[in-house]
């Protein structure tokens, strides 16, 4: 048994640890990072980036499928789904191996093992081949991530039962695809596999897709989901499984009352929220509290024992790589005696990228007036916009909630073609707390979709110029 | 030659202070000693009068704006020069070439903080959030200290630094009447002046940090009140009680010196004249004007001195060093018809005498019952500076010069 000492050590290489062992070797302390699996995580190998390139192949497919009204003349494309899939490994084995590279350059020392806390400041870590090695750190920081949700009547078997990880790398396009969640994994999967050309159906126990995103967006989303063929079926429940035929027979159960749907399908992608992480690391050893799968933190990312800290999804919602790597950061800062701000909900951009995109940040419409807000909301169709009319991508808008009284920009919501990328916009007006009227004095690019968001701004004040 | 008129240090010590109002227009000519605005501080309205003569060229605040000691307020003029010489000036001066806020900036971007940029170049950091918070709930940026990058003030140290100090309503919409029969009370809200958030700050200040006692004495006023008609009989100017007291207080501080003294965090402050602030109600508020060296000052001069104070003190004409200082004060409501109270330390100050009004009692004298006439005085005490026993010390000696008056004309 070896025995090494840190001044920091994280368990877990994801989005949220390693970018918290960079800033803690940035602040000068002793750093090591602990990863049983891959670096960069979930996000990294079979999340954010894995699917972003399946969905950009996607892209390519409707894009050629649809050249005909942009003037090119082209043969019907046929999508080869195992190029597809090779494709997206590459993109992620190229990230990994990036990831690897960027805690080498800043000194951080990599582990490869299961660690488990022994309390007191020490890590056991348990290689492949069972050998031990214990290490000791000051400050502890559990960045373990989380997993799909499993549901108990389909149990993931990797053949007809999917999660994500299978979804990534599918043997071959299944015929029919049932969705269990419409949230931005399930919808995520749904543009792409309608795309490829299965047949697609998506349920979900909330009243509306994408649950968590301003109600107008949700209705956005349902529509166009629905125009490209994707069955969608919200405020049901999953209520029973049964393989008939080598396939499955699915009973939805309307919350509302009503008759039963039923449903086939030859593989059940479920994507119905996520676990925390949170087994075999030895928390028993410590007074680190547990609810619900997810580790208990303060606004400091401290957990109930003292030197040990918790973010990103093990941490609890937002599940977002950006909200990890944030924490991340905020948390080394703090025990380096910096005073960062404790992350703030509102300012945590979300995005789905699906066809159509969705972005937004801050509160939605909604959320803003129960919490008692008088609202002032602006919105501004992309078919109104000039950049938009000449790509051909004129579905969408752009939507801002701004607090009436002290021109605060509460949220801000997009839909359509890019709006993950002009979602930071908004994001950076928030951080930088400008109001209603530095978002109206600044000059926006021509022709340009963010033009949609100059405009959204302007009309909730009544002063938009092109509608 | 144009030239930049800046915001003079009305105060000591003040870093900001509040343009209340211009007194000449733009375009106005101008005469040596002229006023050209008026400048309200924590305490007083003061006016800026004109060094030489001239014309307002522009002005580069609004009325009613708070702004930084130091920072340009207007363009003066010379005769004969023009628009065209104003902005010369202001882009030669840079800072502030950039705010034209003589035009009133449109409402939606009204950013009071526009010239907080100050001629040292020290520029207040904060969000336009911060910025347009502070201003619809009356909190002073400039006392803040920003948790934003860089020190930045943002949102969260505005909203902090109201949850600290309750502050200011937002500034009133215009008093609509409440809804008939709605059950719910109608009333106003006006924004509070620095004047009143001065006092409101300082007094919740003392009153929760000084270790306050109180001891009252009842003085016998037959004596003083028979010297004081006899006096008056004579004299052209009326001597009032008040002003006995006040002469009183001087030589009582004279003969207990260890009681003329004032408290900081490091050191005690042995005052080493009577400077005896009175307290002095104003439509606006309370201001403190002060006697200097009454322990030297003769009962007339006292009297004299109080008089013009007192008057000025109403009109908002006191200059800084005559309410800044002192080492004692008075708060008297006798006039009012008060019989006793007991007043709130002013800091660093370690005492202040309540007085209440002289008034018939029985009293009872050598084992009789007799009708007398009667003051309360409260001093009220910071314990940190001064111990019960001195306390009383200097309360005997004031009821023996209030009680012996004669000896107090010595």
């Amino acid at each position: 048994m070896s025995e090494h000492t840190f001044d920091l050590l994280v368990i877990g290489g994801g989005p949220g640890g390693y970018v918290a062992a960079i800033r803690a070797a940035q602040l000068g302390m002793k750093t090591a990072l602990v990863e049983k699996a891959q670096l960069g995580g979930v996000c990294l190998n079979w999340g954010c980036i894995p699917t972003k390139a399946l969905l950009r192949s996607a892209d390519v497919l409707r894009m050629v499928r649809g050249a005909a009204q942009f003037g090119v003349k082209a043969q019907p494309p046929e999508a080869d789904l195992p190029a597809m899939v090779a494709r997206s490994r590459a993109v992620a084995a190229q990230l990994n191996k990036g990831v690897t590279g960027l805690l080498k350059k800043n000194g951080v020392q990599v582990f490869t093992g299961h660690a488990r806390l022994q309390g007191g400041g020490t890590v056991a870590v348990t290689g492949e081949g069972g050998a031990t090695q214990v290490l000791r750190a000051a400050h502890i920081v559990l960045a373990t991530g989380a997993r799909a949700r499993q549901l108990p009547q389909l149990p993931a078997d990797g053949q007809s039962v999917w999660t994500y990880r299978e979804a990534l790398t599918p043997p071959a396009c299944p015929k029919r695809l049932l969705i269990v969640g419409a949230g931005a994994i399930g919808i995520e999967f749904a543009s792409f596999y309608r795309a490829v050309g299965a047949e697609v159906t998506v349920v979900e126990m909330a009243p509306r897709v994408l649950p968590l995103e301003d109600e107008e967006i949700s209705a956005q989303v349902a529509a166009s989901l629905q125009k490209d063929g994707i069955q969608v079926h919200t405020q049901v429940a999953l209520e029973q499984a049964t393989r008939v035929g080598g396939a499955w027979q699915l009973t939805l159960r309307p919350q509302g009352g009503g008759s039963a749907l039923q449903a086939q399908a030859n593989v059940v992608l479920v994507a119905a929220g996520i676990v925390g992480n949170v087994e075999d690391l030895g928390l028993d050893k410590t007074r680190v509290q547990v609810e619900k799968t997810h580790i208990v933190t303060d606004a400091q990312c401290r957990t109930a024992e003292p030197g040990v800290y918790a973010i990103g999804d093990v941490a609890g919602p937002p599940w977002l790589a950006h909200k990890a790597s944030h924490e991340g950061v905020l948390c080394v800062e703090h025990i380096a005696g910096l005073h960062p701000h404790a992350l703030d909900p509102r300012r945590v951009p979300a995005c789905t990228y699906s066809h159509p995109q969705v972005a937004s940040v801050g509160w939605t419409e909604a959320q803003a007036r129960a919490a008692g807000r008088a609202v002032k909301v602006g919105k501004f169709p992309f078919s109104a916009n000039g950049k938009a009319i000449a790509m051909g991508e004129t579905k969408g808008f752009a939507k801002v909630v701004f607090d009436a009284a002290s021109g605060e920009l509460l949220g801000a919501h997009m839909v359509g073609e890019e709006v993950t990328e002009m979602i930071q916009g908004f994001a950076i007006a928030q951080s930088l707390e400008t109001t209603e009227a530095e978002l109206m004095a600044t000059i926006v690019p021509h022709p340009t979709v963010s033009e949609s968001m100059h405009e959204a701004v302007l009309a909730a004040y009544g002063r938009a110029l092109h509608i | 030659m144009a030239t930049l008129l800046r915001m003079p240090e009305v105060a000591a010590n003040a870093t900001h202070a509040t343009l209340a109002a211009w007194s000449k227009k733009e375009g106005e000519p101008i005469a040596v000693g002229d006023c050209l605005a008026e400048v309200e501080t924590d305490k007083a309205i003061v006016e800026i009068s004109a060094d030489g003569a001239g014309v307002m060229g522009q002005w580069l605040v609004p009325a009613g704006q708070e702004v930084e000691v130091g920072a340009p307020i207007a363009v003066l003029l010379a005769a004969g020069e023009v628009a065209a010489d104003v902005q010369a000036l202001l882009q030669a001066a840079g800072a502030v070439a950039t705010a034209p806020a003589a035009e009133a900036a449109p409402a939606v971007s009204s950013t009071p903080a526009a010239a907080a940029a100050s001629a040292s170049g020290d520029r207040l950091r904060a969000s336009p959030l911060a910025r347009r918070l502070a201003a619809q709930r009356g909190v002073d940026l400039s006392r803040l200290q920003g948790s934003g990058p860089g020190g930045r003030i943002v949102r969260i140290d505005v909203e902090r630094a109201q949850a600290v100090a309750p502050a200011p309503a937002p500034v009133a919409a215009p008093p609509a009447a409440a809804p008939a029969g709605s059950g719910a009370s109608a009333f106003t809200e006006v924004p509070h002046s620095s004047m009143r958030r001065t006092i409101a700050r300082r007094l919740a200040e003392s009153k929760s940090t000084i270790p306050h006692f109180y001891l009252t004495v009842e003085c016998r006023m037959e004596r003083l009140l028979a010297l004081r008609a006899e006096i008056n009989a004579a004299a052209s100017r009326k001597i009032s009680v008040n002003d006995f007291i006040v002469r009183a207080v001087a030589v009582a501080l004279r003969e207990v010196p260890q009681a003329n003294v004032g408290w900081t965090d490091t050191a005690m402050r042995q005052y080493a004249q009577a400077d005896v602030a009175v307290a002095v109600s104003t439509d606006t508020g309370l201001i403190t004007p002060i006697v200097r060296a009454a322990d030297r000052k003769t009962l007339s001069q006292i009297s004299a001195e109080i008089a013009d104070l007192a008057a000025r003190a109403r009109a908002g004409q006191l200059r800084p060093e005559e309410y800044q200082g002192g080492s004692f004060s008075v708060s008297n409501l006798g006039m009012h018809g008060v019989g006793a109270f007991s007043a709130i330390i002013n800091p660093p100050q370690a005492a202040i005498l309540a007085v209440g009004a002289s008034q018939q009692k029985p009293v009872v004298e050598n084992g009789e019952l007799q009708v007398g006439t009667v003051m309360a005085c409260t001093l009220s005490v910071d314990h940190r500076a001064i111990d019960g026993a001195l306390a009383a010390q200097w309360l005997a000696a004031f009821q023996r010069a209030i009680e012996a008056p004669l000896s107090m004309l010595i």
